[in-house]
């Protein structure tokens, strides 16, 4: 969809994603990377758990269906070069520290200077100006800063993270956003625009109602492990079962009404309604506030003793044909090998020939009715420069002889 | 004021609670017209939500709305009057985009699935936000966001190796789905531009939702490694924790990534012997050492509140952030210098905070208005923007349609 667009990508983990996104979207995507490689090569695990500056998954996730061209714009040279090439581009994409790369004369004014059109994202952990501006921040910084972090866990123990850098993805999905809604813009007025991220910013737009509960009630939003409070009332999200855990809400009201009758009828088909079918006549007007929080845990055990006879996929296939929304806490596995996953064509071999294997990615984040707009994953991750010929011989017209200078160099 | 990135992009929203209506949220936020159709038989389930303002409740007085309905008109059609078609019809051919996330097969019953939609607009873009998607075994599961939490592994993959997972308080993906579908619509506002063509976007917030855990579906695919729950650790940094501090539950977060910051980390502490220990000298013998890595690190930082940590450590190039409430959210200086909360006038509960985005555009600034009263916006979407004369709109009101 988005085939006419080229973009330069200069970012490590933290903005990595926001090109993989673009690519999968049919954009040219350039990572320009140092003659070393991108940091982001060699977070761990590894492919085939050897390690080595291709086989990163991370890299391997994020990178997918980009080029890769290696440049180091700390020499002269390199930044003649990375200016000759942002004038072919629509998107630049960074993640260096603020001032950075006005400190090499890249900023944002250096260079639309010859490219009026180009659209910057710069993505750091607090954003170009303000009180925070140089503090430096991974994932948990940015999650612990943007609230997220407080309010998950156990109120025994430390407050954690989702185990798997969240703020990364987050901030590179808006800086997406960002740049399309420049060139949405740009489509009228013919100007580019720089779009800053905050990767905090990002992970505050994840807390929902947490802050109405301070604006308007001025209640501290507590961890509360697998209890969630709705309404007033605190009932239990996740259960334990045969084997693993499901995720299914205790309602009442017209929001229960239905799911309620179903999953007593249920229980009480297996013999194991007991109270429940006579204690409520009347699920609909079940006022969950006006119930003591005893009485809502002892249906809790009710219910949970029912689910520890049966394993995740019993309850899962059961509450499929009652229209009971529950679902199992799958692990990566079960992921891999859902049936509605598959059913969909969600998976994509891509080829890591290098490697002598092939590899399976996420397939597409959405589907379009025009084929062609269906995002996917065009090829694996690029190699260390292994499109220096294609960019620096093919377009800019740099002899071999000229290129191997600039290798001494430490240019390319 | 600048012209706005979307001005001139027309909107129609038939969607509710989180995952659709903050898609065009953004929309309306950067410009582009919205209109909120809602009924007073089947309400937003965020209107009738608490927190309350006052604590009274009131389908215009939840604190849930407003999050996600920034910058939208709202109205009310009952789409199941007689009368509704021909009033949607409008509202169809009016529109670029049409966006819904009800179960699947809802807008066909309705009259308003893509072949008809097309039919009245063939350029229309329509992009409907289901858990499963729209085609498969289980496109007809209806459910919740935290659904989405359960089956995506997320659920399973926060909290504690030793004990239950807790998964997410809100449902994450309600905070990822989003953002990928404002994506989708720009991307095929710009191809339909250049092609004229329309399209239909079919999201499955399960296959979206999975796109960020991609690292770790490619190492159960590459290394048949299944990832468990790990409290705060992560395989490429040590100390990664969040730290008790001074004060009633107060906690910071710490992560040492580099040699260069475990050396100016340690020098923070005032380079105590346990840091010169051989077994913490490397990132892989503080990984393997965690344990004991976590208590020493909390010994120290059980002294200093949240905030003194923080400073002493960025000072020193070590990345670490203090972990907000709420509260601290709306009192933090960085997000009031990013103008994060806007003070806005809502028709019927006063000045209330609407919060603005994680981008800050140079050119297109984001214009944040209150979101809608219930029908809000009846008269004025009927007579202003779909050019019913009075007498049509006073029809269509006697008639019962706007309810």
């Amino acid at each position: 969809m988005l085939e006419p667009y080229r973009t330069l990508d200069l970012t490590d983990e933290k903005g990595i994603f926001c090109g993989k996104i673009l690519a999968d979207l049919g954009a040219e995507v350039i990572q320009l990377e140092r003659p070393d490689g991108n940091p982001a090569r060699s977070i761990p695990p590894f492919l085939k758990d050897t390690a080595g500056p291709g086989k990163g998954i991370f890299w391997l996730a994020f990178s997918a269906g980009k080029k890769s061209i290696t440049l180091n714009l700390e020499t002269g040279a390199g930044r003649d070069i990375f200016k000759r090439l942002a004038g072919t581009a629509d998107f630049v994409i960074e993640s260096f520290r603020p001032g950075y790369l006005e400190s090499l004369g890249l900023g944002y004014k250096a260079l639309t200077k010859t490219n009026p059109r180009l659209t910057m994202a710069s993505i750091t952990p607090f954003g170009q100006t303000g009180p925070y501006k140089d503090y430096k921040g991974g994932d948990l910084v940015a999650s612990a800063m943007g609230g997220m972090v407080y309010c998950t866990g156990e109120p025994d123990r430390a407050p954690v993270r989702i185990s798997i850098d969240q703020a990364y993805c987050q901030a590179s999905l808006h800086a997406a956003v960002g740049l399309l809604l420049g060139l949405h813009n740009r489509t009228v007025t013919g100007q580019g625009q720089h779009v800053d991220v905050s990767m905090q910013a990002s992970m505050v737009r994840t807390l929902h109602t947490q802050l109405p509960h301070w604006e308007y009630s001025r209640h501290i939003t507590q961890r509360s492990g697998v209890w969630r409070s709705r309404g007033g009332v605190s009932t239990r999200e996740i259960w334990p079962c045969k084997g693993g855990f499901v995720d299914w809400m205790f309602l009442g009201g017209a929001a229960g009404t239905q799911q309620m009758q179903n999953m007593v009828k249920w229980m009480g088909n297996e013999g194991m309604a007991g109270s429940l079918s006579t204690e409520v006549q009347n699920w609909a007007t079940l006022d969950l506030t006006r119930v003591s929080p005893e009485k809502v845990r002892s249906w809790e055990k009710i219910i949970g003793d029912f689910f520890l006879m049966h394993t995740k996929e019993e309850l899962y296939e059961e509450a499929l044909k009652r229209r009971i929304p529950l679902t199992p806490l799958n692990d990566i596995a079960d992921v891999a090998k859902d049936e509605q996953l598959a059913t969909r064509d969600f998976w994509v071999d891509i080829d890591q020939a290098e490697s002598g294997t092939s590899l399976r990615y996420p397939g597409s984040f959405f589907l379009s009715s025009e084929e062609k707009c269906t995002p996917k994953v065009r090829r694996r991750a690029p190699l260390i420069g292994e499109h220096n010929a294609e960019i620096y011989t093919g377009e800019l017209g740099l002899s071999q002889e000229e290129l191997n200078s600039l290798r001494r160099q430490g240019v390319i | 004021m600048a012209r706005m990135a979307l001005e001139g992009i027309k909107v129609v929203d038939f969607s509710w609670v989180f995952a659709g209506p903050l898609i065009t949220a953004y929309l309306g936020d950067y410009g582009a017209q919205v209109i909120k159709v809602e009924s007073h038989s089947r309400l937003d389930l965020t209107r009738v939500s608490a927190p309350y303002k006052d604590g009274i409740s009131g389908v215009n007085r939840s604190g849930s709305f407003p999050v996600a309905n920034n910058s939208k008109y709202g109205i009310t059609i009952n789409l199941k009057h007689p009368q509704a078609s021909a009033l949607v019809r409008r509202l169809i051919t009016w529109a670029d985009i049409v966006v819904e996330n009800f179960g699947t097969g809802a807008m066909e019953r309705l009259g308003l699935g893509y072949e008809e939609l097309k039919k009245m607009n063939p350029q229309i873009i329509m992009l409907s936000a289901t858990i499963q998607g729209q085609t498969g075994p289980r496109s007809t599961f209806a459910g919740y966001g935290w659904n989405t939490v359960a089956l995506t592994g997320i659920g399973n993959l926060t909290g504690w190796p030793d004990r239950s997972p807790v998964g997410t308080l809100q449902a994450y993906p309600d905070s990822v789905v989003p953002w990928f579908g404002v994506v989708a619509l720009l991307s095929a506002l710009d191809y339909r531009r250049r092609t004229g063509k329309g399209q239909y976007i079919d999201i499955s917030q399960y296959e979206t939702t999975s796109h960020i855990l991609a690292p770790l579906l490619l190492n159960y695919m590459s290394n048949n490694r299944v990832a468990t729950r790990a409290g705060n650790r992560s395989p490429y940094a040590a100390p990664h924790g969040v730290y008790r501090c001074q004060g009633d539950d107060r906690w910071c977060a710490i992560t040492v990534f580099t040699e260069t910051e475990w050396q100016a980390f340690c020098r923070v502490l005032g380079s105590p012997s346990w840091t010169k220990n051989e077994k913490f000298a490397s990132l892989k013998g503080r990984r393997k050492n965690e344990d004991e890595l976590n208590r020493l690190v909390e010994q120290w930082t059980i002294n200093y509140t949240p905030e003194d940590v923080m400073a002493r450590m960025q000072q020193a190039g070590v990345p670490a952030g203090i972990v907000k409430t709420n509260k601290e959210i709306f009192e933090d200086p960085q997000l009031e210098h990013r103008d994060y909360f806007q003070r806005v006038e809502h028709s019927e509960i006063g000045q209330i905070y609407q919060q603005a985005w994680p981008i800050e555009m140079s050119e297109s600034k984001a214009n944040v208005r209150p979101a809608p009263s219930l029908g809000e916006h009846n008269e004025y979407v009927a007579t202003k923007i779909l050019g019913l004369s009075d007498r049509e709109f006073v029809d269509y009101l006697g008639a019962g349609v706007f309810e």
